[in-house]
């Protein structure tokens, strides 16, 4: 029995005309809700920056940024100074926070000087130097916000990912780990060190906060290592800027 | 039940235990490895497998009188894919905080063998109201399975139920931990996900000889 759908020119021509159709499809979906989605990924970066500081709504165990449509306003009346820091220049801009990391990494690999935004928040009297940090995970990419004081002490982080494993690498955003990088020092003996994500350091609890360690997620020991990496590679490049303002 | 055929009831009671996706027809196993050390993540993946294997099995089953046979899994795969990006992109626009969530599981419904497995044996020959019920009934099939596994490793790996701590507090030692109770690490990590689905299969099939295969 063969029908009409087996032939050649048949099958040829369903293919065209689905990719057309899908290709249509897809195109318009895209294009038309791309300002949207836009504009959604700028609050997100606001709200970012602002969590790793300290300014959100979090309760006892949850992560909640600050809300919507307050976060433009909270975003200027926190965040005081912009900066690019290119080499030895340091320049405002404020549009410094959208700036893609990823393409200045992958411009830097090309040899080109790498633009380093900072974000210099004030709260209730303390200064707060926020960078973004940007790494690898396990299956994709991790990405994040570190806020400083001026010792480089971390005063709090947000960590996010792209496409860690539920329950295990995607944990990384979750309180628990996040609130361990709260007091940790970035250097050692006046020398950065980073901080270590550590399946050894016989400290859960985390009291030690000079020992440039906090505890791993068990089971997802390469997402850690990524975010061990990324802040050691990225902060790394911050440091002249800090040894200048002391 | 009014609304359904006794035949029509059965598509979907019957994944549910004696044909279950994944203990019967061992299909979308890798997500069930994958995403179940934890409740929360079981159940998203749930509602989202749910969803689109609804719908998907629905326009297949539409479309299943001009699909050309030669290339016929290429076009299922493209349904799914368009669906899903379509899914994920009004979520981004609309509701970005959920879409977040979602958007580690796009690429795991894309690839997960109970979407392919059910448009190729029952949507291609079957109207959409009956590929519809299948593919719900599939979905709960799934899910049933999921957020069993996902119970058992998140109690036993973090001590933890949808995140809230109800053995006590493995740092502070108090609960059940100040006994001397520790979670168990290994459940955490994917062979133990296997294991666990390995021992429903045996239970499923000691209490039901039929499904003994020789």
């Amino acid at each position: 029995m063969s029908k009409k759908t087996d032939s050649n020119v048949y099958t040829v021509l369903f293919a065209v005309g689905m990719v057309l159709v899908v290709g249509a499809l897809l195109a318009f979906t895209a294009s038309s809700l791309r300002p949207t989605i836009d504009a959604n990924k700028r609050i997100e970066k606001q709200q970012n920056i602002l969590y790793a500081m300290g300014v959100n709504e979090n309760d006892e165990t949850s992560v909640e940024f600050v809300s919507k449509d307050k976060v433009a306003d909270v975003f200027s009346k926190y965040i005081k100074k912009q900066l690019v820091i290119k080499g030895d220049e340091v320049s405002e801009d404020e549009k410094a926070y959208l700036i893609d990391i990823k393409k200045e990494q992958a411009s830097a690999k090309a040899g080109n000087k790498r633009r380093l935004p900072l974000f210099v928040g004030e709260k209730e009297g303390e200064t707060f130097y926020i960078a973004p940090i940007r790494g690898k995970g396990l299956w994709d990419a991790i990405w994040g916000y570190v806020a400083m004081n001026k010792d480089m002490v971390v005063q709090g982080v947000f960590f996010d990912h792209k496409g860690e494993t539920p329950g295990l690498g995607a944990n990384i955003k979750q309180r628990f780990f996040m609130d361990d990088f709260k007091g940790e020092d970035l250097m050692s003996n006046g020398q950065f060190k980073g901080i270590v994500v550590s399946k050894s350091n016989a400290d859960p609890k985390n009291e030690d906060k000079n020992d440039n360690e906090v505890d791993a997620i068990a089971g997802a020991t390469i997402t850690g290592d990524g975010v061990s990496a990324m802040i050691k590679s990225e902060l790394k490049l911050y440091v002249p800027y800090f040894k200048k303002i002391k | 039940m009014g609304l359904l055929s006794k035949k029509d009831a059965k598509l979907i009671t019957d994944p549910l235990a004696d044909n279950n996706p994944i203990t019967i027809q061992v299909l979308g196993i890798c997500s069930a490895l994958a995403i179940t050390a934890e409740l929360k993540a079981s159940i998203v993946m749930s509602i989202s497998v749910l969803f689109v294997l609804g719908i998907g099995n629905v326009v297949i089953s539409l479309m299943r009188n001009i699909i050309p046979s030669k290339i016929r899994i290429i076009v299922q795969l493209i349904v799914v894919a368009t669906l899903v990006i379509i899914v994920d992109q009004v979520l981004k626009a609309f509701a970005y905080e959920l879409s977040k969530t979602l958007s580690v599981f796009v690429g795991l419904i894309i690839t997960n063998c109970i979407i392919m497995g059910r448009f190729e044996a029952f949507a291609l020959g079957n109207g959409p109201w009956k590929s519809f019920l299948d593919g719900i009934g599939n979905a709960l099939g799934y899910a049933a399975i999921l957020i069993i596994v996902g119970f058992f490793r998140e109690l036993l790996g973090s001590g933890t139920l949808l995140g809230i701590k109800v053995l006590g507090d493995p740092i502070e030692k108090t609960g059940l931990y100040a006994l001397g109770y520790e979670n168990n690490g290994f459940m955490l990590l994917s062979p133990m996900a296997l294991i666990v689905v390995g021992i429903i299969i045996w239970v499923q099939r000691s209490r039901n000889k039929a499904l003994i295969e020789d």
